[in-house]
């Protein structure tokens, strides 16, 4: 059963069409990963899924109801997206941010309610930042930042949840562990997780679907296990790669040379 | 925003005072600076009235010298520089987080000039329609407002090319001012103290010109302080948190510019107490909208008396129009934000 879908989209930016009549079915519980090569339109299309760029053509349905029919709040109470490197003040804690979550549940004064600090101590909780809930976003590392964001997604107490490029710019341990922290929410909360990503391994090995993006189309959508293969990635990002097996069972790919 | 700025609010922490202490300490204060204002403005003078002769003055009005003094001229004026101060202050603190730029203010961006260009058109052109100053006033900075968004207009709102068009705006409508300065230059002098921006004479009329737009403005503000921190996180995160990026930016643009107008056609092109309040009262409460707000309307009535009292009271019996001392204030202040900031 599918959550989100895009049906037929296009996406026009001033005169430039980056997405193609793409459709997409995020299916609800899983994890959901975007692939493909840079300017492919991946996070246009992830932004689509989340109202932040509006169709051209063709239009994304919640639950079987078009996006364009919530209100802003009740969209964003529904789903949740960090975007890639998100600004935010010098001066704001980790709980300030956790809060900013609860703001598509407040009401229009924005008057914070009891419940809220319960949501921001679970959403802390959840994402294991309740010991730096009072250190400055500016002075935590990467991954702990991402962290941090995530529990401001989570405090939106979102069903699904989207975020572009989650793991750029972090070191490998990092990386694994904003990966465990999605895996853990996805089957904890059944929470539904989006996610654009470039390491394919990190795609098939943590996600239930993946869908392939080139040129603003969609090349091909599925089992990660099915459809990631060498052959893929000689077709979409132009390299050689060989196939492994990993200690746990899953394929991993390593690409070796450029296809001449 | 600076990482010494992060540095300062962690440190504050590590002495232990919790942060919502220190802000509530730090609006206190400006509280107390803006009495402080408040009340030099309203004993020192020509005449200087002690405190409790005011306070006698206040309770039982007489037809004497100094009870005409207070109620007539200082008591008004002091009331018209507080409006002014807050008015100006949140309507630069309100833009800033708008265009996500510290730089904005009503002047800078021009919508102060639009305000300027439609009060001097009415003052030189047709002095007998003075009463339509503050709607004309206010009709220009919409008109400015409005021009500037379509200028940047670009596929969504860089608040870089806000500021761009702002200042080319600006530069137009100041252009257009002086023109009419010039072609009439006869009719100017009133016209000329009104650019600089200044208190002096300024009476009950002006007061009740100038209140309500406060009032109604200042609620607007203070209901916008959530969505504005939410757009702190940049258009995209505020769009998923379910904010409505562009109705709120035009929404309180218009709140910023209804400030902005009503303080300009009572004082006149009153600069840089939008840019330097919000920005001294950001580097000591923190970037909350919801403890930024009053304390820069707070910080921005202390300012605004005290710069009023200075400018009256140093060079008497010359008066300086507070405009200047403001500026001289204000300049140095611009150059040490942009050495630390860009």
């Amino acid at each position: 059963m599918s959550i989100l879908q895009a049906n037929e989209i296009t996406i026009r930016i001033i005169d430039k069409t980056i997405i193609h009549g793409l459709s997409l079915s995020v299916p609800e519980g899983k994890v959901t990963s975007i692939i493909g090569p840079n300017g492919c339109g991946k996070s246009t299309t992830l932004k689509a899924l989340a109202r932040i760029w509006p169709c051209y053509k063709g239009n994304v349905t919640f639950n079987g109801e078009d996006i364009k029919k919530f209100s802003h709040r009740e969209f964003a109470q529904k789903l949740a997206i960090l975007t890639q490197a998100p600004q935010s003040p010098a001066d704001l804690t980790v709980k300030d941010l956790a809060e900013m979550g609860c703001f598509p549940h407040r009401n229009w004064f924005g008057r914070k309610s009891m419940e809220d600090d319960a949501h921001v101590e679970w959403a802390l909780g959840q994402t294991n930042m309740l010991g730096m809930q009072h250190r400055l976003l500016s002075t935590l590392s990467g991954g702990e930042r991402q962290r941090a964001w995530i529990a401001m997604a989570l405090a939106q107490r979102p069903q699904v949840l989207l975020l572009d490029e989650p793991t750029t710019y972090l070191d490998i341990c990092h990386q694994l562990e904003v990966m465990q922290l999605l895996e853990k929410l996805n089957r904890e909360l059944q929470l539904t997780v989006v996610m654009v990503i470039h390491d394919i391994n990190h795609a098939v090995q943590y996600s239930d679907h993946i869908a392939v993006i080139k040129e603003g189309y969609l090349v091909t959508e599925g089992k990660p296990q099915e459809i990631v293969t060498a052959q893929l990635l000689k077709d979409v990002f132009k390299v050689e790669a060989d196939e492994f097996i990993c200690s746990n069972g899953m394929p991993a790919l390593l690409p070796v040379d450029l296809v001449k | 925003m600076t990482n010494n700025q992060a540095d300062t609010l962690e440190r504050i922490e590590r002495f232990g005072i919790s942060r919502t202490a220190w802000r509530l300490s730090v609006m206190a204060a400006f509280a107390m600076l803006a009495f402080l204002g408040a009340f030099l403005s309203l004993t020192k003078g020509s005449a200087d009235i002690s405190l409790a002769q005011i306070i006698n003055i206040l309770s039982n009005p007489t037809l004497e010298p100094q009870s005409q003094i207070i109620w007539n001229i200082r008591m008004p004026r002091t009331i018209v520089g507080a409006l002014v101060g807050v008015n100006l202050a949140i309507a630069g603190a309100v833009l800033q987080a708008v265009m996500r730029n510290p730089l904005a203010d009503p002047h800078i961006i021009g919508i102060s000039s639009g305000a300027g260009l439609a009060g001097v058109t009415i003052m030189i052109l047709f002095p007998t329609l003075e009463y339509l100053i503050t709607p004309a006033a206010f009709i220009g900075a919409m008109l400015a407002a409005v021009c500037i968004y379509i200028l940047a207009w670009k596929n969504g709102i860089k608040p870089v090319r806000i500021i761009l068009a702002g200042v080319a705006v600006s530069a137009f409508l100041s252009a257009g001012i002086s023109g009419l300065m010039i072609f009439y230059s006869d009719r100017v002098h009133g016209a000329l103290m009104w650019m600089v921006g200044g208190l002096a004479a300024r009476s009950w009329p002006h007061v009740s010109i100038i209140l309500p737009y406060a009032i109604a403005g200042v609620l607007l503000a203070f209901i916008g302080a959530a969505y504005l921190n939410i757009l702190q996180l940049g258009d995209e995160m505020a769009r998923g948190l379910g904010v409505n990026v562009e109705v709120t930016r035009i929404a309180m643009t218009a709140v910023a510019a209804l400030l902005a107008a009503s303080a300009v056609s009572v004082v006149g092109l009153l600069g840089f107490v939008g840019l330097i309040v919000p920005h001294a009262a950001r580097l000591i409460i923190g970037s909350d909208y919801r403890y930024l707000m009053p304390a820069s309307g707070l910080l921005g009535i202390a300012v605004v008396t005290l710069s009023d009292t200075f400018a009256r009271v140093v060079f008497a019996p010359v008066e300086l129009p507070v405009g200047i001392i403001m500026a001289f204030i204000g300049a140095p202040f611009f150059l040490f934000l942009l050495r630390r900031e860009i």
